[in-house]
Order: C-alpha cells, then sequence, then structure tokens
C-alpha cells in the first residue's frame, strides 16, 4: 500500500462511485489510486463490470408467450371502458340538460301564473 | 427516433388507436426485457408491461418528444416495475437485505478462469437476478440503460442521493460476485 493518508478500504467504498466519472472524486482518491496498483486493478474490474452492463443494453429478450395479446388485449378493454364512459357522459349530461331545460321551462311558467293572479288581483281591487 | 415510429407517435397522440397498437408490436419487446430484469421474472414481466402500456396509451398525449420514446416508455415501466414489486413485497416474503452476500455456488464457474475473461451476458444477468430488487433496480436503469439519476430517483419514489448510495452498492456487490479480488473469495468461504 502507498504511504498516503487514505488506506485502501477507504478507497475501495468509494470506487463504484468514480468509476464512470459521475460521482465527486476525492483528491486524496484520486492520489491513493495513481500509487496503488492492488487499487487500480480493482478500478479496472469495475470498468469491465460496466462495460458488461452496458453490452446488455442490445440484448433484447424474446418476450413469455401471450405478452402482446395480452397487451393488446388489456388496451382494446380499456378503449371501450373509455367509450362507454365517454357515452354515459353525454347522456348523463343530456338527461341533466333535459332536467335543467324543465326546470326553467316550470319556473317561467310559474312566474307567468303568479304575474297574471297579481294583476287580476289588482285588477279587481281597483 | 427513428421516422417510422415517429409517425406512430403522432398519430397515436391524435387519437388513432391502431398506430398506437403498431407501437406497440415495434416496441414491446424491448419494454418486456426492461420489465424482465426489473422484475426477475416471466410473469411479472408480463403484468409490468401491460401496466405500462396502459398507462402509456392514457399519456401518449402527454408525450412531448423532448426525450426518446423509448426512455419515456423506460420510465413507465420503471415505475410500474417499482409499484408492482413493492405490492408483491406486501404479499410475499422474499429477502431485501441490502447487504446480503450474494452466493454463486454453480462449481463450473471459476473465479480464478472468470476474472481475466470478458463477462459473459449470461453470467452477469444471473447476477442481476439475485440482487436484492431495490440495488437492482437503480443499477439496470443507469448501467444498462443509461437513465439519469434524477429520473431514476423519480420513478422509484426515491431521492437522488438515495438512488446514488443503492447504485454504488449494487455496483460493489456485482464485482465483488463477478469479479472478485484476490483475498475476497478466501473472505467469502470462511
Amino acid at each position: 500500500m502507498p504511504s498516503d493518508l487514505i488506506d485502501c478500504d477507504e478507497v475501495a467504498s468509494a470506487l463504484p462511485q468514480i468509476v464512470d466519472g459521475s460521482g465527486h472524486a476525492d483528491r486524496a482518491v484520486l492520489t491513493h489510486v495513481e500509487s496503488c496498483l492492488r487499487c487500480q486493478a480493482e478500478l479496472v474490474q469495475y470498468r469491465k463490470l460496466l462495460r458488461a452492463l452496458h453490452n446488455l443494453r442490445t440484448e433484447v429478450l424474446e418476450p413469455a408467450p401471450g405478452t402482446l395479446s395480452g397487451i393488446l388485449a388489456n388496451l382494446e378493454a380499456a378503449g371501450e371502458r373509455g367509450a362507454i364512459r365517454s357515452l354515459l357522459t353525454g347522456r348523463r349530461a343530456a338527461y341533466l340538460g333535459g332536467i335543467a331545460v324543465a326546470t326553467a321551462a316550470a319556473g317561467a311558467a310559474g312566474a307567468l301564473v303568479l304575474a297574471h293572479r297579481s294583476r287580476e288581483r289588482m285588477r279587481l281591487a281597483g | 427516433m427513428p421516422t417510422e415510429l415517429a409517425e406512430l407517435v403522432a398519430a397515436a397522440q391524435a387519437g388513432d388507436r391502431p398506430a398506437f397498437d403498431e407501437l406497440v408490436k415495434a416496441t414491446y419487446a424491448d419494454a418486456y426485457t426492461l420489465a424482465f430484469r426489473l422484475t426477475g421474472n416471466e410473469e411479472d414481466a408480463r403484468d409490468v408491461v401491460q401496466d405500462a402500456y396502459l398507462r402509456a396509451y392514457k399519456g401518449v398525449k402527454r408525450f412531448r418528444g423532448d426525450a426518446q420514446f423509448s426512455t419515456w416508455l423506460y420510465r413507465i415501466v420503471a415505475n410500474c416495475a417499482s409499484t408492482h414489486l413493492a405490492k408483491r413485497s406486501r404479499t410475499r416474503s422474499e429477502p431485501l437485505d441490502e447487504d446480503a452476500p450474494l452466493i454463486d455456488e454453480r462449481p463450473e464457474i471459476d473465479p480464478e478462469l472468470r476474472a481475466d475473461a470478458a463477462l459473459q451476458r449470461d453470467q452477469v444477468t444471473a447476477a442481476l437476478g439475485e440482487l436484492p430488487a431495490k440495488l437492482r433496480a437503480v443499477i439496470v436503469l443507469r448501467d444498462i440503460y443509461d437513465l439519469p439519476h434524477e429520473a431514476i430517483a423519480d420513478e422509484l419514489g426515491i431521492s437522488e442521493a438515495a438512488a446514488k448510495v443503492r447504485l454504488h452498492r449494487a455496483r460493489r456487490k456485482l464485482r465483488e460476485r463477478l469479479l472478485p479480488m484476490r483475498g475476497e473469495e478466501e473472505a467469502r468461504a470462511v
């Protein structure tokens, strides 16, 4: 081990962070690695590991039987549910609209009757 | 994004269901592969991709095109897998100890021989499968699928710092398992 302030165990815990350059590399760690063959070798192993993992990116597995049909059937069912929901929403809106129109019409008719009665009362009183 | 895929995405965003089905056919094997790597088995992977495409279908209009469609889909798959595994861990008991050593008892894998040889895909895949799900998710998304730390943290519902800690722990475990340094094998055997 080189004679510096940090030992191989401490450096070992930092290697997974610095192997891809994404983690903060402490100066003491870098200095240690530069002069320590063991830690350099371990860093090389991490690089090999990262390359091997990266190589898996191009591998596409054969999906389990029924995967595609399952996805499409799920989407179909969701589409149908959506269509039914929108149909029901439309009907509900039409139903509520009908009630609103009927209520407004009844209100208007009531108002006319009241106004007519009021005029009658005034005519009789006058 | 290949033009054909971009056209399918645009059509799906305009409400064209058959276009979305075509999009599924073009991408589902890739999405399944990620789901399998995250969950570790076919049954869960199939459930996860079904959920993921359902979510993608409902949210395709929100895809802005500033990332690749595949990256957007991977994030959805990651999120669905995380939810699925969380549900599963509530109903099944499985080892979640992140510090438990990975033990490989297959005699054909000789540490001396494998140390200098290029790592075989099946070895790496097997070692990934033995990692605890929480560690596996992070290393798969970062080191295989190249998702940024921030995206990984978002989809797994953890902090960015926690995602990094898990990543480093996962790398260390895999390195010790696949490329042990002198002395580590003996230490494990004791």
